[in-house]
């Protein structure tokens, strides 16, 4: 026998189901409960920084988009702090910015779209620079544990090339799978971003 | 197990790595929907930095007065005060992390079908009827000791079409926040004696028995209402810090 572990195991995960927008998006599965539902904007219009939209759906291994997927985001300003006291780094943060979302897509396309400003880079692990990305979460129907995931900005090749989390990805065509596209054709530049939760360009997902 | 005291608070650290044999696997193919949804590579291992120990935090002034009450929530505001149909009862617990710290301040929300099992939700048709007075969702932020409650109608079983057999047992989904955004769980809490439980191809989705009796909740007489409702005692243990090492940098070092 040895000493007992302090360290206990967590709660282990089950799908969110089918119908997780009741609790997590009420106004999607169809009565607005909440005065203020959470995640609704990630960034005010008064923040600094550039101000961009992302589209794209969530594809399953035969190609169907996941409709009742949800995505929750979570993201640094322009300046890349995160919305947390530790994380201010001198400098207030602006009241405008919570850096997190929660996205919803068409029931019946399964598109998704929403709007923010681009992040600035973040301090990674060993104090270097980590690109500009955002850290995504899905959950749906048929999703046992929360996929992690992140998206980075075509328009940033050289932070790109120097990330510590892309450089590990030895496969240039994984890589991609996580660098969202830059359409400058409309009024505001959105990324267009697809999830792939499996196939040939199969996303890749994180162990974080 | 023993209590270390309050946490404290949002220090940066790294978090313990999540042990993936203990919840269920992506491909669990008698949970068919999970076949064509599974990512079939091996997951991306990093070293976390502060998009992953970092995460949204939320206050009281986010959520509304009644919003952990189930009972009353969705009524006050939509159908007059009615009272939903079914059994009452309490579902109350506590949040601690993996060092046995109680975690303050994490955000609870739940979301359920009502007593015929029944969700109110656009995409769901089963036969049985919507209840003018239950929404179905809540919303709670732990206390000072990682405890939270909420006052609700025990759901209902409900057929789903992953085989003519399938029946979900009565549950109720969580979800929950910690400090950071790798913390970030959702689950499902079960009820005591339920002989569906272990026919759930969802339950069964999880390797380990001891795991799955994780989410049973047992009925708990010391916290049910006299006269009103019954009570279950649901805790929560969310990934915890490699908190040591840590404190030790703090120090200057």
């Amino acid at each position: 026998m040895v000493q007992n572990q302090t360290c206990r195991k967590e709660t282990p995960s089950q799908t969110a189901g089918p119908y997780l927008h009741i609790g997590l998006a009420p106004g999607a599965a169809g009565f607005e409960m909440f005065a203020r539902e959470l995640g609704r904007v990630i960034a005010g219009p008064r923040c600094e920084g550039e101000r961009i939209g992302v589209e794209g759906r969530v594809l399953d291994g035969a190609g169907a988009p996941v409709t009742d997927v949800l995505i929750e985001v979570w993201q640094a300003d322009a300046l890349g702090r995160y919305n947390r006291p530790e994380d201010e780094g001198g400098a207030p943060l602006e009241p405008d910015f919570t850096g997190f979302g929660r996205v919803v897509p068409d029931f019946a396309t399964g598109v998704f779209s929403f709007e923010t400003v681009k992040p600035g880079p973040v301090v990674g692990p060993g104090g270097e620079s980590q690109a500009p990305h955002l850290n995504l979460w899905l959950v749906a129907r048929g999703i046992n544990l929360g996929l992690n995931t992140r998206m980075y900005f075509a328009d940033e090749a050289e932070a790109n090339a120097a990330d510590p989390v892309l450089g590990r990805i030895e496969s240039a065509a994984r890589r991609r799978t996580l660098i969202a596209g830059r359409d400058n054709t409309g009024s505001l530049p959105v990324y267009r971003f697809d999830i792939h939760l499996q196939g040939a360009t199969e996303t890749v997902f994180l162990d974080i | 197990m023993p209590t270390l005291g309050p946490s404290p608070g949002p220090t940066p650290g790294e978090f313990q790595p999540r042990d993936r044999a203990w919840h269920p696997p992506a491909l669990t193919p008698a949970y068919k929907t999970s076949i064509t949804r599974s990512p079939a590579r091996p997951l991306l291992s990093l070293a976390q930095s502060p998009s992953e120990i970092t995460g949204p935090v939320f206050g009281p002034a986010d959520l509304e007065p009644l919003d952990h009450d189930l009972i009353r929530n969705y009524a006050m505001k939509f159908s007059g005060g009615g009272e939903p149909i079914g059994e009452r009862i309490i579902v109350h617990g506590r949040v601690s992390d993996g060092n046995g710290r109680p975690l303050a301040g994490a955000l609870i929300e739940i979301w359920q079908a009502n007593a015929g099992g029944r969700y109110r939700h656009v995409s769901d048709t089963y036969r049985a009827a919507i209840d003018p007075n239950f929404g179905g969702c809540g919303r709670a932020l732990t206390d000072a000791d990682g405890g939270y409650m909420f006052h609700t109608i025990k759901p209902g079983a409900y057929p789903w079409p992953n085989s003519d057999t399938s029946w979900r047992p009565p549950h109720i989904h969580f979800s929950l926040f910690g400090a950071a955004f790798c913390q970030r769980l959702v689950t499902q809490m079960y009820f005591e004696g339920d002989p569906l439980i272990a026919l759930c191809p969802i339950v069964n989705a999880i390797p380990d028995p001891e795991a799955v009796a994780r989410l049973v909740a047992p009925l708990d007489m010391s916290a049910a209402m006299p006269f009103d409702s019954l009570a279950y005692r649901f805790d929560i243990v969310l990934r915890g810090r490699r908190s040591t090492l840590f404190e030790n940098r703090l120090e200057g070092n």
